[in-house]
């Protein structure tokens, strides 16, 4: 049967096709819907999980896979660095039953804040990296995966791309196969590792890669397309579907295997074509490698590693290299595109993050930010978050930038409930005890909802739809040592931006916790909607300063020819911030 | 048409159903029995950014991206969407966009401003374009959710798929007890 999916949806079907038994993952875009398809359809067969963080995804997945569990741990390209601590050490014990690392890269970073190249990491561990170029393939690799993990006892990192994850196409299924495994069976000299047996791991991973380089040679991953000689193209995942269109009559040497290369196989590809290239998206992975092996190609010279790639780029790349007549591309191809407005991404209407940002622009405090839906505050109108690194950065800046002591002004942390549980109760506890007095503030609406409304430890559910014990944010800071702990509703703006003031005039550590939920997540929220009295309206715009989806600029004016504002009853939530800014009381219920 | 593919693109705004919408269409062409790959960018549209959604099918589809100026249709359902991706369209192709204006919230800080004249500037661009009043229509019809199903209609005038495979498609992926409004809404769109 076949049917139409996703990169993602292709590849939890792999997992449940192929064995499958225990994935874990945190949310991170665009790996998301891997473990979501997973516990929606094959929770019977497959155990899924959210993890705190990516690190606990991959250190549970491969307590999964030492007791004889074929098991996939899943994050997006960032995730792989919180996780990296174990993947140095786990490339080195080996697995039990086959495990799987999924690293979902973003270039042209859609939602993520850098485009690296985690193809790195397979080099870097000394295990094999599998790169799938379309849905059927990212379904197939995970069967591959497991084999060679098992093959070769190493983990297997499968690396795909947003454009694999989101993209749709055909793909043929089938019914799941299992394979039979022992539970955990004692070996501490390949489980433990300290020094002495750690060492004598490093020289079995070092012969592992050896033998790898030789299955990279005859896996059928790697294939030779030929066609004409005079152009022979080395390329991988994403890019072989973009080559393939743009230079339907060249020679592909197709790689879905991109660590460790096949180097015999492409020396004798290279020494059969005229003009050898290597088309790959973002850093020259392969193309560094073939040179080091004395091969002469060409590759970012002519394929950026700047964003994505597409038919387009790597057409513009052939015609600059004189291999391609630049009328293949369309007549309109280099069409000016009209002036329009852009439309940036906004906190939703009724988000209860603007409550707390309009009280931080209020008293003018600089913020260091974090990971989620609250950085679009960085955004104009709000403008309101200063600095954006990663995952739990925030609590550690607000303190580091104080202490240093050259800047004025107060600085604050904002962190989100998910955010703070990821990363940022370690950061909290340093600053505790290094005698930080920074304000910090937790955002908590009780999901992960920048990228869709997944459940954590705060929310009482797991994936599987159980319910569960919640971790008390409250109490987790006070078990840190902060003395000052204080819950705010911020739809409470007088209230929020008292406490605020209290706490960071305080020459000592606290926290303000905020109370209110996601308006979309679990369920969406709406009451009565608000309406803005035109007659006394002055347009004086301060509603406009709160950036909500629901307030637009009307077609009356003030006598300076100011616009006056209106607002969407439909999209209207009602959460009444704007009521508060509004210094005419000219925003009331639409109700009276 | 390239090489004996189909190049859809449909665009909008977050919350719209451009999504559905482009999941429709390529189950249509598969379940004609073509190649059909479907690609979308949609950042973080969740919040009311910009959709767009790549669509193509034929007898071989590799790239699951459109290359630029290769859109044999487009399809808006919004003004000033239509606008921002005019420029997309293959010479000789088919521009249909929903007589329907979303006005950014950006626009209230003064700085930008949404493009009243869209309409006379997508004539001027693509003097055949379609402008589609899928809100009156669906209003005729009784449910304002039905405008993206009314699109589609208007939409499948100007592709090779079967209007049988459409309304079968169409029935299995309507959401549930609307499967007869919208099989009415195809129809409208598709003889409008």
């Amino acid at each position: 049967m076949e049917m139409l999916l996703s990169g993602n949806e292709a590849l939890a079907r792999g997992v449940f096709e192929y064995g499958g038994e225990f994935a874990s993952a945190y949310p991170g875009t665009p790996s998301t819907e891997i473990l979501q398809v997973i516990a929606k359809f094959f929770k019977d067969d497959v155990y899924a999980e959210w993890a705190i963080n990516e690190k606990v995804a991959l250190e549970v997945a491969v307590g999964a896979s030492y007791g004889g569990a074929r098991s996939i741990a899943v994050m997006k390209h960032v995730g792989v660095n919180v996780a990296a601590d174990p993947l140095m050490s786990l490339t080195y014990t080996g697995v039990g039953a086959g495990m799987i690392i999924v690293s979902a890269d973003d270039p042209s970073l859609h939602s993520s804040q850098n485009e690296q190249d985690n193809r790195y990491y397979g080099k870097f561990a000394s295990i094999p990296v599998l790169e799938p170029s379309d849905s059927q393939e990212a379904k197939d690799f995970v069967k591959t995966s497991f084999e060679i993990s098992e093959q070769f006892d190493t983990p297997v990192f499968l690396r795909i791309t947003t454009r694999i994850s989101h993209s749709k196409g055909i793909v043929e299924i089938g019914d799941r196969e299992t394979v039979e495994h022992e539970g955990f069976e004692r070996n501490i000299t390949k489980f433990v590792m300290v020094p002495a047996y750690a060492a004598v791991r490093h020289k079995i991973v070092i012969d592992r890669l050896e033998a790898l380089k030789e299955y990279a040679e005859t896996t059928d991953l790697n294939r030779i397309e030929w066609n004409n000689k005079d152009v022979g193209i080395i390329t991988g995942s994403i890019s072989y579907q973009h080559v393939k269109e743009a230079m339907p009559d060249a020679s592909v040497l197709k790689l879905g295997m991109g660590y460790p290369l096949p180097m015999k196989k492409i020396a004798g590809f290279a020494a059969k074509v005229k003009n050898l290239f290597v088309v790959e998206e973002l850093e020259p992975f392969y193309e560094e490698q073939i040179k080091a092996a004395g091969i002469e190609v060409e590759g970012k010279k002519y394929f950026s590693n700047h964003l994505e790639l597409n038919v387009d780029r790597v057409r513009d790349g052939f015609i600059e290299a004189g291999l391609l007549d630049a009328s293949v591309k369309s007549s309109t191809a280099l069409a000016e595109p009209e002036e329009v407005l852009p439309r940036p991404p906004v906190l939703c209407s009724g988000c209860p993050h603007r409550g707390m940002m309009v009280a931080m622009k209020k008293l003018k405090l600089y913020t260091t930010g974090d990971i989620g839906c609250y950085t679009l505050g960085a955004l104009p109108p709000l403008s309101q978050i200063d600095t954006c690194l990663c995952m739990g950065a925030s609590i550690g800046h607000a303190f580091g930038i104080t202490r240093a002591g050259k800047s004025d002004g107060k600085f604050v942390s904002l962190i989100g409930d998910s955010t703070f549980l990821h990363s940022g109760i370690t950061a909290l506890a340093s600053v505790v005890y290094n005698k930080g007095n920074t304000t910090n503030i937790i955002v908590d609406n009780r999901i992960t909802a920048m990228t869709g409304g997944q459940d954590n430890p705060g929310t009482s559910r797991t994936l599987m739809g159980e319910p569960t014990n919640a971790v008390d944010l409250k109490a987790i800071c006070r078990a840190v040592g902060v003395e000052h702990v204080r819950e705010v509703d911020p739809y409470d703006l007088e209230e929020t931006i008292s406490v605020l003031k209290e706490e960071t005039e305080r020459d000592a550590c606290s926290v303000v916790i905020t109370n209110r939920p996601c308006m979309l997540f679990p369920s969406k929220i709406k009451d009565e909607p608000y309406t803005v009295i035109l007659e006394k309206c002055t347009a004086c715009g301060l509603c406009f300063g709160v950036g909500c989806p629901s307030i637009a600029a009307s077609d009356e004016k003030n006598d300076k020819g100011k616009p006056k504002a209106e607002i969407d009853p439909i999209t209207c939530t009602g959460c009444t911030i704007c009521a508060q800014v509004c210094p005419s009381g000219a925003i009331v219920p639409l109700e009276q | 048409m390239k090489n004996g593919i189909t190049n859809v693109l449909i665009v909008g705004v977050g919350g719209q159903g451009v999504l559905l919408a482009s999941e429709i269409l390529t189950e249509v062409a598969k379940v004609m029995g073509l190649d059909a790959k479907k690609s979308e960018v949609h950042g973080m549209s969740q919040r009311g950014g910009v959709v767009t959604s790549h669509i193509r099918f034929g007898e071989k589809v590799y790239s699951p991206l459109i290359p630029s100026g290769e859109s044999d249709v487009i399809l808006a359902f919004e003004l000033s969407e239509g606008l921002r991706w005019i420029h997309e369209l293959a010479e000789g192709g088919t521009f249909i966009v929903n007589d329907h204006k979303l006005v950014p919230p950006i626009t209230a800080t003064g700085k930008f401003f949404y493009p009243e004249d869209a309409i006379d500037r997508i004539k001027a661009r693509v003097p055949g374009a379609k402008l589609v009043e899928a809100t009156d229509i669906a209003r005729e019809l009784g449910n304002p959710r039905l405008v993206n199903t009314i699109l589609l209609g208007v939409m499948s005038q100007s592709i090779d798929l079967a209007e049988d495979t459409w309304l079968e498609v169409i029935k299995k992926m309507a959401p549930k007890g609307t499967a007869e409004l919208n099989r009415k809404a195809f129809l409208a769109g598709r003889s409008d």
